[in-house]
C-alpha cells in the first residue's frame, strides 16, 4: 500500500465551523477555522427542509433541486474577503484640509493617508454641522449604491434611510435603469405602476411547461440577467422546457448566452430597430386575421389606432415585413414565418430579462420597445394557457401567504415599501420619514452639482405610486432649498454603470462639492475621488437577516429561485482590519450628532435581526433558538397547492386572485377588482394617461410609434465618424460594478476581463469582419472611442455578434484614467464602457438611460496615453 | 476496489464556471497535506473551461462549455515521467503528486498531454487537480467542482461499484474521452464533446417564403440514413455526424425534389439557401 499518506493525519472538516449566510446571488455555508475563512459551498436542502414541489406535464416532472445554485463570484467569496482591495482603516485624502485648504480638483489624482476612526468621523460630524449651518440639510445629497450587500437591516433603504432621514438630506433617486422601457413605456398601455411597470410571473413556470409551444426571447437572456438575485438558480428550468419540446427564438443582435445553449434560431435587428420587426409582425396578424380578436374587443381599448398606424393608414406607411426588412436587416420572409408560427401556435413573449430587462429597452425610444411587446403578446390573448409574458427567470411554486419582508420593505427605516406591512407589524419602533423634499435623479445629478438649474420629469424613480407621478417636472434645485454642497456616498462605486461616466468623474472634482464621504469595503474608483473614505466590512463580518432574492416592495414575488429561503446571515468572522459594519458607522455618527437613540432604538445589529425575525411568520414554525443554530428556513409549499396564474384572471374576467397588491384605487376610476390599473381597467393599445398628458408628444405618443434613433444606423454624419453601433447589456460575470477589477477570481474568466502583459482588461465582442476591415486580430488592445470617451478593450473576436455592431457589458468597476480625470481624451484603461455611452434621456419627459444607443469607432492601440 | 471517476454531460454545462471557482475556493490558502499545498491566487486551473464556438448556420451559433482538469488516467504519463515516486496512482485510482518529493520537477508540467499539471512558482512544486481527495477522505461525497454545479451536469463516483451513478450513466450511454489517441486511459468521460453538423436553409422559390416542414434526408456514404424536417423557417440541422461525404436530399410536395452532395469536414457545415421549384 501506499505509505505516503499512512503517517500524516487526515484531514478533517470536524475542527471547522459552519455559518450560514445570504448574498447578492445565493444562501451559502461558510466554513471557518481559527477566525478565517476556510470554504464557502451553496446550501443543501435536507428533508427537515419540506418536501420539495414537483410539477408534472406532458408526461415529464420536474422537482425543486437539493441545492441553491449560486453565482460563481460567490463561491469566490472568499477571495472577496480577503482581496488587497479590502479597505482597511478610515483614509482622508493627502491635501484635503478641511480648515484649509480643499484642493477639489485634485480628486482622482492625489493619494490617502490612514486615519484614526476618530478623526474621521470627527471631520464628518463637523462637516455636516457647518453644511446645515450654513445652507441646511438639503445641501447634503445621499444615494447608496444600488444591490450593496444582502440583508434586510444593513440594506441602503434600511440603515442608510433612516440615518440620513434623521439628519436629513437630499436625496438622490435612482431610477429603475434595468428595465427602463417598461417604466416609462408599459405602463401606460397595462398598469403595473407599483411593479414599476413590469409584470407579475405568478406560477407562469408551470404554466409553460404544461401549455407553451414557443417561447420569443426578445432582447432577452436569461442565463445572464436571470431575474437579478436567482443567476443560476432558473437554468434548469429552460433545460426542462427544451426536454418538452418548447421552441426558442431569440432576437438579438448578439447571440446571447442563453441562445447559444438553447436557441432553434437566432434573428439579428439592428440595434434600435426592434419596433420596426414587431409592427411588421402585428402587420402580418392583422392582414392575416392570425390575432385573436375575440379578445382584443372585450379585454382591450383602442385597437383601431394601433391597426391604423400599423396598416399605414395613419402615416400612409404600411408596417410590411418588407418595410421591416429594410430597416431591421431581418428577412421578411423570416418575419412572416415567426409571425404566422407565433399566431398560430401557443406562444409565450420574453421580452426582456425578468421581464423587462435588456439592451432593447435601454436605448433611444426605449419605451416604444416595452410598449409594443405588451401589445403584442395582448394581440394574441395575454392570460391564456401558454400565452404570457414571462422571462423564464420567476414564478416556480411559492407560498407568499407566509410573511417575511423583503429590502424594498426598507428594513430599519421604515421608509420605501415599509409603511404597507412592516409598518402595521410595529416595525421599527418609530418610522421616519424624510423632511426634505427636494430630490434629485440620479441620471442628472452631476450636472445638478455643478451646472444647476437642471429640469427632468418624475420624482421617487424606483416609488411605483401611481403612472402620474412621471409627469410631473421638477426644477433642481427645489424652491427655497440649497444646492448640493456635500455628497455622501454608501456602497460600492456605481459610476461605471452611469451613462457618460466623465460626467460623474468631473463632478467629483468640481469646486461646487465641498465636501465627499464615501463609505464602503473596496479601495475603489469612487472612493479614489472622494475626501475621506470609511471602511465598510462585508456581510460575513456582521449580523443581518434576509431572504434570497428578496425584493418585495416594486418587484413583489418576482423571485427567481426555486425555494424561499429565510436566511440568519451570521457573523462569520471579525471585521477585517479597522472596519466596521454600515449599521455600526452610522450609529457612531448618530451619536456625535447626538441622535443615537433614535437611530439605533436601543438595539444592536442582532437585536434588530431578532425584532424583525419576531414581526416575521417565522416564529409559528421556528424557534429563535432553533433559527439561530440552524442558520435558515425553507417555506415550505403546501400540499394543497394551487396555482393562480399571473393574468388568467384577467383573461377570465374574474376577480384577481394571484397575491398581488395592485391593482389598487389610486390610478383607476372605479375600484372594480377584475380590471387593470389603466384608466380603462383594459389593456390600452391607445393609452389614456399618455393621451391625457400630452396627445401631441412625438417621442412617446398615445400609440407606440417606431422612432428611429438620434444615434444610429440612419444618423448618417455621426455614423461616418463613429460607424459601429455599441450595445452593452448586464455583465454575465460580475453583479455590475460589483465583484468586478477587486482582484477577484471571476476577473480570470474571459468573457470578463482578459489578461495580457500583465493588465485584466475588460472585453469587447467584434464579428470577424469588422475586426478584419481594421486589421483588429482577437486578443489585441484596442481604444473603443467617441466625443464623449475613449476606453481601451481587449478583443474577443466572435461570430455571435453582427457585423456593424460591437459588444461589451456595461458597468465595470475598475475606472482607470490614464491621463487627467474626466477629461473626454483620457483614455480608461479599466475598460469602464459607459464612458462612451450618451446621457440623452430616453426621451424628452423620460429621463431614463439609452445605453443601447451609442456609436463608436475602435482601432488597434498601440501604446501611448492618448 | 474503487475507481473514481467524474462524468460530465457537456448538454447541461451552461458555462458558469462555478467549478472553476469553487476549486480555487477550495485550494487558495488551504494546504491539504499531504495532498496537495496550497494554489496559487491566480494563474492556476486545475479545473477550467473549454470552449467550443460552432456557427452552425448564421441563425444558430451552438457554444459547448467542456470542463478540462486532471484525467486521472489509469495509464498516466505523468506518473511514469514523475522521479522519485513523486506521482502515484491511489488504490481508489486518485492520482496525487506529492507536494513534497515533487519539489523541483518541471519537467512534470510537460508530461501532461492535457495540459492540467500546473507550476507554483513560489512553491517550486507542480500541482493539479486531487478529486478533492482530502475531502473523500473525510467522506464528502463529491469533489467541490461536482458539488458546485448549479445543473449537476458533472457526476462523480465509482466506477467499480455497478450501482454507483457514473457505472449506471456510462452504461446507458457512450462515455467520451477527449484525446483518446492519447492512450493514457483517462477516467474523466463526457457526453457531447462537439462534433460535426451539417445545416441548410429551404426556401419556396415562387413564394420567397420558408419552407417549413420539409423532409430531410441524409445518407452517408460510409453507411447510415437520417430523416429529419425543417422547422417553421424552414431550417434543418443534422447534429453530431462524423465527417465524411454525404448526399442530402430535399422533397416538398408540389416542388422538385432536389438532391445535393456534401463533404462535411471535421467541423460544421452550413449549405446555404436551398432555393425549391414549384414542380406545378
Amino acid at each position: 500500500m501506499k505509505k505516503e499518506a499512512k503517517n500524516t493525519a487526515r484531514y478533517t472538516t470536524k475542527g471547522e465551523q459552519r455559518f450560514v449566510n445570504c448574498t447578492l446571488s445565493g444562501p451559502v455555508h461558510i466554513y471557518v477555522k481559527e477566525g478565517e475563512i476556510v470554504r464557502v459551498t451553496p446550501l443543501f436542502y435536507s428533508n427537515d427542509d419540506g418536501e420539495p414541489w414537483t410539477l408534472k406535464a406532458r408526461g415529464r416532472t420536474f422537482t425543486r433541486p437539493n441545492k441553491g445554485a449560486l453565482a460563481c463570484w460567490v463561491h469566490g467569496l472568499k477571495q472577496y474577503v480577503y482581496t488587497k482591495h479590502r479597505l482597511l482603516t478610515p483614509l482622508k485624502r493627502v491635501d484635503f484640509d478641511p480648515d484649509g485648504k480643499r484642493n477639489p480638483q485634485n480628486r482622482g489624482k492625489s493619494g490617502y493617508e490612514p486615519i484614526r476612526w476618530e478623526e474621521a468621523l470627527n471631520i464628518v460630524t463637523k462637516e455636516i454641522i457647518r453644511l446645515k449651518r450654513e445652507y441646511g440639510p438639503s445641501a447634503i445629497a445621499v444615494t447608496g449604491s444600488s444591490h450593496g450587500t444582502w440583508g434586510n437591516i444593513g440594506y441602503r433603504m434600511s440603515a442608510l434611510d433612516r440615518f440620513w432621514n434623521l439628519v436629513g438630506c437630499t436625496w438622490i433617486d435612482h431610477d429603475p435603469d434595468s428595465w427602463e422601457g417598461f417604466f416609462w413605456g408599459a405602463m401606460h398601455q397595462w398598469g403595473f405602476y407599483w411593479r414599476l411597470g413590469q409584470p407579475p410571473a405568478y406560477d407562469l413556470l408551470e404554466e409553460t411547461f404544461k401549455h407553451t409551444d414557443m417561447i420569443v426571447f426578445w432582447g432577452a437572456d436569461p442565463n445572464n440577467t436571470s431575474g437579478d438575485y436567482g443567476w443560476n438558480e432558473n437554468d434548469n428550468w429552460r433545460f426542462h422546457m427544451k426536454k418538452l419540446g418548447i421552441k426558442f427564438v431569440f432576437i438579438d443582435p448578439f447571440c446571447n448566452y442563453t441562445a447559444v445553449i438553447s436557441a432553434d434560431k437566432w434573428l439579428t435587428p439592428r440595434p434600435g430597430t426592434d419596433c420596426a420587426l414587431a409592427l411588421a409582425i402585428a402587420f402580418v396578424w392583422i392582414t392575416e386575421g392570425l390575432y385573436d380578436k375575440e379578445y382584443v374587443k372585450t379585454h382591450t381599448y383602442g385597437f383601431e389606432k394601433w391597426k391604423a398606424y400599423v396598416l399605414g393608414e395613419e402615416d400612409g406607411v404600411p408596417k410590411t415585413p418588407k418595410w421591416a426588412e429594410e430597416i431591421s436587416g431581418v428577412k421578411a420572409r423570416d418575419i412572416i414565418a415567426l409571425a404566422r408560427e407565433w399566431g398560430t401556435k401557443r406562444t409565450t413573449l420574453a421580452a426582456g430579462g425578468r421581464s423587462g430587462m435588456g439592451h432593447p429597452g435601454r436605448a433611444a425610444f426605449g419605451h416604444e420597445w416595452a410598449r409594443m411587446m405588451v401589445l403584442l403578446i395582448t394581440m394574441q390573448g395575454l392570460g391564456k394557457p401558454g400565452v404570457n409574458m414571462y422571462s423564464t427567470t420567476s414564478g416556480a411554486p411559492a407560498d407568499w401567504g407566509f410573511y417575511f419582508p423583503g429590502y424594498a420593505d426598507g428594513g430599519i427605516s421604515g421608509g420605501s415599501s415599509g409603511p404597507r406591512e412592516l409598518g402595521p407589524r410595529g416595525f421599527p419602533d418609530r418610522p421616519v420619514q424624510g423632511q426634505i423634499r427636494q430630490r434629485i435623479n440620479r441620471s442628472v445629478f452631476p450636472e445638478a452639482v455643478t451646472e444647476p438649474p437642471v429640469t427632468w420629469r418624475g420624482v421617487y424613480g424606483f416609488y411605483g405610486q401611481s403612472a402620474q407621478q412621471q409627469f410631473a417636472k421638477f426644477t433642481f434645485p427645489f424652491e427655497g432649498y440649497s444646492a448640493i454642497k456635500m455628497l455622501y456616498r454608501q456602497g460600492s462605486s456605481y459610476i461605471g454603470t452611469m451613462m457618460d461616466t466623465n460626467r460623474w468623474v468631473r463632478m467629483y472634482r468640481h469646486p461646487n462639492l465641498e465636501f465627499c464621504v464615501n463609505q464602503t469595503i473596496f479601495n475603489e474608483p469612487e472612493a479614489r475621488l472622494s475626501d475621506i473614505v470609511l471602511p465598510v466590512c462585508t456581510n460575513l463580518e456582521r449580523w443581518d437577516i434576509g431572504e434570497w432574492a428578496r425584493i418585495s416592495g416594486y418587484s413583489l414575488h418576482l423571485s427567481p429561485v426555486n425555494a424561499r429561503v429565510i436566511v440568519l446571515q451570521q457573523k462569520c468572522i471579525e471585521p477585517l482590519g479597522e472596519s466596521k459594519s454600515d449599521y455600526q458607522i452610522f450609529t457612531l455618527l448618530a451619536e456625535r450628532l447626538g441622535v443615537k437613540e433614535q437611530f439605533t432604538e436601543g438595539r444592536d445589529e442582532l437585536q434588530w435581526v431578532k425584532r424583525m425575525y419576531e414581526i416575521s411568520d417565522l416564529p409559528k414554525v421556528i424557534s429563535w433558538e432553533e433559527f439561530q443554530k440552524k442558520g435558515y428556513y425553507v417555506v415550505p409549499v403546501k400540499k394543497d397547492y394551487k396555482p393562480r396564474q399571473a393574468f388568467r384572471w384577467f383573461y377570465e374576467d374574474r376577480e384577481m386572485d394571484t397575491w398581488d397588491w395592485g391593482p389598487g384605487i389610486v390610478d383607476r376610476p372605479v375600484n372594480n377588482k377584475k380590471g387593470l390599473a389603466t384608466p380603462t381597467g383594459k389593456i390600452e393599445f391607445e393609452s389614456q394617461t399618455l393621451k391625457r398628458f400630452d396627445p401631441d408628444d412625438k417621442e412617446r405618443p398615445p400609440v407606440p410609434h417606431y422612432i428611429a434613433s438620434w444615434e444610429g444606423h440612419t444618423t448618417a454624419e455621426l455614423l461616418r465618424k463613429y460607424p459601429l453601433q455599441l450595445i452593452s447589456p448586464h455583465p454575465r460575470f460580475s453583479f455590475h460594478s460589483q465583484f468586478d477589477a477587486k482582484g477577484l477570481w471571476n476577473d480570470e474568466i474571459a468573457h470578463h476581463r482578459r489578461l495580457k502583459d500583465g493588465y485584466r482588461y475588460w472585453v469587447v465582442r467584434m464579428n470577424p469582419e469588422d475586426a478584419q476591415r481594421r486589421d483588429i486580430a482577437d486578443g489585441d488592445i484596442v481604444r473603443i472611442y467617441n466625443d464623449r470617451g475613449a476606453v481601451l478593450a481587449i478583443v474577443t473576436v466572435t461570430h455571435r455578434i453582427i457585423s456593424g455592431v460591437v459588444h461589451s457589458f456595461s458597468s465595470g468597476g475598475g475606472y482607470d484614467p490614464m491621463g487627467e480625470p474626466g477629461d473626454p481624451k483620457t483614455i480608461d484603461r479599466g475598460g469602464t464602457i459607459n464612458q462612451v455611452t450618451s446621457s440623452r434621456f430616453i426621451s424628452q419627459n423620460c429621463p431614463g438611460m439609452a445605453p443601447g444607443s451609442c456609436l463608436v469607432e475602435i482601432e488597434k492601440w498601440r501604446g501611448g496615453s492618448d | 476496489m474503487t475507481r473514481y471517476a467524474v462524468v460530465r454531460d457537456l448538454n447541461y454545462c451552461i458555462g458558469c464556471y462555478n467549478c472553476q471557482i469553487a476549486c480555487k475556493d477550495e485550494h487558495v490558502r488551504n494546504d491539504f497535506l499531504p495532498i496537495t499545498k496550497s494554489q496559487p491566487t491566480f494563474g492556476h486551473f486545475w479545473i477550467g473551461i473549454k470552449e467550443v464556438e460552432q456557427v452552425i448556420s448564421p441563425s444558430r451559433i451552438k457554444v459547448t462549455y467542456i470542463p478540462v482538469s486532471c484525467q486521472h488516467c489509469s495509464e498516466a504519463p505523468c506518473v511514469k515521467a514523475a522521479r522519485n515516486g513523486a506521482i502515484y496512482r491511489r488504490p481508489d485510482g486518485i492520482v496525487i503528486i506529492d507536494p513534497v518529493k515533487a519539489i523541483g520537477q518541471k519537467q512534470l508540467v510537460e508530461a501532461c498531454p492535457y495540459g492540467s499539471i500546473f507550476w507554483n512558482e513560489e512553491e517550486n512544486l507542480p500541482q493539479k487537480c486531487t478529486f478533492c481527495a482530502h475531502l473523500v477522505d473525510d467522506g464528502w461525497t463529491e469533489p467541490r467542482c461536482v458539488q458546485s454545479c448549479p445543473t449537476n451536469c458533472m457526476i462523480f463516483g465509482d466506477l467499480d461499484d455497478p450501482n454507483s451513478k457514473v457505472s449506471k450513466l456510462l452504461a446507458e450511454r457512450k462515455g467520451e474521452v477527449r484525446h483518446p489517441e492519447f492512450n493514457t486511459k483517462p477516467n474523466v468521460f463526457y457526453f457531447g464533446l462537439p462534433k460535426s453538423s451539417l445545416s441548410g436553409t429551404i426556401i419556396y422559390g415562387d413564394k420567397n417564403e420558408c419552407a417549413g416542414e420539409v423532409p430531410v434526408t441524409l445518407t452517408a456514404q460510409a453507411g447510415g440514413k437520417w430523416e429529419t424536417q425543417t422547422d417553421f423557417f424552414g431550417d434543418f440541422v443534422f447534429d453530431r455526424l462524423d465527417a465524411g461525404e454525404y448526399t442530402v436530399g430535399f422533397d416538398a410536395p408540389g416542388y422538385h425534389r432536389q438532391i445535393h452532395e456534401v463533404t462535411v469536414k471535421g467541423d460544421t457545415c452550413y449549405i446555404g439557401e436551398i432555393i425549391l421549384r414549384s414542380s406545378k
